[in-house]
């Protein structure tokens, strides 16, 4: 079914802030750790107290070139600070200190896929900047409370290109940036908690078109899906209006999370002047040559470097891969897992498979799994030495690992009495029972009902009370059966 | 470049000011003062010149990434006109 909407498309640009994760702020000593009490994390520079000179925090030039880096942007040479001015009572200097006309990282891009297909969206600009305090609105019933605590922690922000075509991509985007700025371990990327925060810039217009509408600015979107939904509301809302002959005007909304609409947020008339000029406190900044190829050797390995290794080093499969280095600690514990087993295939079978299980039932990160690689090293190796199935492994011995993360996977099927036998005249025995118990089973099997075997095989682990391994039974039966 | 009532307002309400109509008359008066000493300066050829940002040749004046030089709580709030004991408290910005 096809609708007005079909004849538009939406136009999106992302605006990504991330708060780096120093130990000190931006441009001054104090503290930048998340979750202090009020106002115990400030000095008289991040106070704004007349007087009081900013100093870069050479940590955050370092992490700023490393995502200029690993989106292959240009890293520019000289660098100065602007004075963004802007009145607000979070802002205790009047003006918050950011890169205006000199931006570190230009032109580089984030790629990703989406729904099958590879999808670039292009990075106008990474540049370096500071947070400011929080305000709270609902505290106290006379005034607006003030923590300066995050005035002045370090941010990079990240401005795409009007790339993105739909709400998906948005996330998508989200989702791979989220990725990048973890593998590099320059930001915890928690968009709940505010460390990554995103405002979009959305405009639509017929599709086949080449120029761009007013375009609406939605703030305060505190998670990917929030900002897909946004998108895909705005789109609806613009085409209605578009649709009815209105005029589209620039403007800032909020997204209502609850409602799951947009609103608008500021009016017109205050439409900010911020007097960009620049910083004269702080010095420039030059990033040589030499220091961008001291910053790419120590480069930690990306998600698309992993994909890489584990297809071609350990021939895993290119979907496997892909799951595992969603997440960088999945992909950490399969590292140190592939170290430990030669058996790279069952290794990321029990990633994605019964530790994935575990893992999504009860909620829980693998940063918080007992068990460790070692452990579930040792399971591999007693499957493949036929002490125990995957079955029994999977299912009985990993929650009693979980219980118990000290105790060896062998004294696991011991205590339990459940280790594989391989004795073969024990399951001979077995089998040779089995089949003088179901003489007409054995003839429909031997006239070709093949598919009976499993019953025999059934037959036989439940006499052996699970223990004898599944696949020497099968064996000695198939043997015993062919006559 | 002449400074009218509307640029006055415009300047008084980025700064947050606010005073009467005689206060305004003086003001402008300043003002007018002050940009007529800055259109001087245009009459000088700056061609081929370089804007003067920095006072001093320094560049890269970096600090280590250390926690040091924060003061407590009780010392942040001290000069606050009004504060309680955990935060700054200023006049209610959004109206519900």
């Amino acid at each position: 079914m096809s609708s007005v909407s079909d004849k538009y498309e939406v136009i999106v640009g992302l605006e990504v802030h991330a708060q780096l994760s120093t130990l000190s702020k931006m441009y001054c000593g104090d503290s930048a750790a998340f979750g202090a009490a009020p106002n115990t994390q400030v000095s008289p520079v991040s106070l704004g107290h007349p007087g009081t000179l900013p100093r870069v925090n050479r940590k955050a030039i370092e992490y700023a070139v490393k995502i200029g880096l690993a989106t292959g942007s240009t890293i520019r040479r000289e660098n100065q600070f602007a004075r963004k001015n802007y009145f607000y009572a979070d802002l205790p200097k009047g003006y918050q200190i950011t890169q205006d006309k000199t931006p570190l990282c230009e032109n580089g891009f984030i790629e990703f896929e989406v729904a099958g297909e590879r999808k670039r969206v292009g990075l106008e600009r990474i540049h370096m900047e500071e947070d400011a305090g929080k305000s709270t609105h609902d505290l106290d019933p006379y005034y607006t409370l003030v923590d300066l605590n995050r005035a002045g922690v370090p941010l990079i922000e990240i401005v795409s290109r009007p790339d993105i075509r739909s709400g998906d991509e948005a996330y998508q985007y989200l989702t791979e940036v989220r990725k990048l700025v973890r593998y590099l371990d320059i930001c915890d990327g928690n968009m709940e908690e505010g460390s990554m925060r995103c405002d979009a810039n959305i405009s639509i217009r017929l599709k086949g078109d080449t120029g761009l509408n007013p375009r609406v600015e939605v703030k305060n979107m505190n998670s990917m899906r929030n900002v897909k939904k946004a998108i895909e509301y705005e789109f609806e809302r613009q085409v209605e209006l578009m649709e009815r002959g209105e005029r589209l005007a620039q403007e800032t909304r909020g997204y209502d999370a609850l409602k799951g609409v947009t609103l608008p947020q500021r009016s017109k008339e205050l439409a900010h002047d911020y007097r960009y000029f620049p910083e004269p406190d702080l010095p420039p900044v030059i990033v040589t040559e030499e220091y961008v190829d001291a910053v790419r050797a120590a480069m930690p390995k990306l998600s698309r470097d992993l994909i890489a290794e584990y297809t071609t080093t350990y021939g895993l499969p290119e979907y496997d891969a892909r799951v595992i280095t969603d997440d960088k600690d999945t992909a950490f514990y399969l590292n140190d897992l592939l170290t430990l087993t030669k058996n790279y295939k069952a290794a990321s079978n029990w990633l994605l498979g019964p530790i994935k299980s575990y893992l999504n039932e009860n909620a829980l990160e693998i940063s918080e799994l007992t068990v460790k690689p070692q452990t579930i090293a040792d399971l591999i190796a007693l499957i493949d030495a036929g002490k125990t199935n995957f079955a029994v492994a999977s299912q009985r011995m990993l929650p009693e690992l979980v219980a118990n993360p000290t105790e060896s996977p062998l004294a696991v099927l011991e205590r339990l009495n459940l280790l594989q036998s391989s004795d073969e005249g024990m399951i001979k025995d077995l089998a040779v029972a089995v089949l003088a118990k179901y003489p007409d089973k054995v003839k429909a099997y031997q006239a070709g009902q093949k598919g009976l075997l499993g019953l025999f095989v059934g037959e036989v682990m439940k006499g052996s009370a699970g223990k004898a391994d599944p696949k020497l039974t099968n064996k000695i039966l198939t043997e015993l059966l062919a006559g | 470049m002449k400074i009218d009532n509307a640029l006055v307002d415009r300047l008084a309400e980025l700064s947050r000011l606010e005073f009467d109509d005689s206060a305004k008359e003086q003001i402008k008066g300043d003002l007018q003062k002050i940009f007529d000493m800055m259109d001087k300066l245009n009459d000088l050829n700056v061609d081929g010149v370089e804007p003067l940002i920095y006072m001093s040749d320094e560049v890269n004046v970096l600090r280590a990434d250390e926690v040091k030089g924060q003061v407590t709580r009780e010392e942040a709030l001290l000069n606050a006109p009004q504060h309680d004991s955990d935060f700054f408290k200023v006049p209610k910005v959004i109206k519900k």
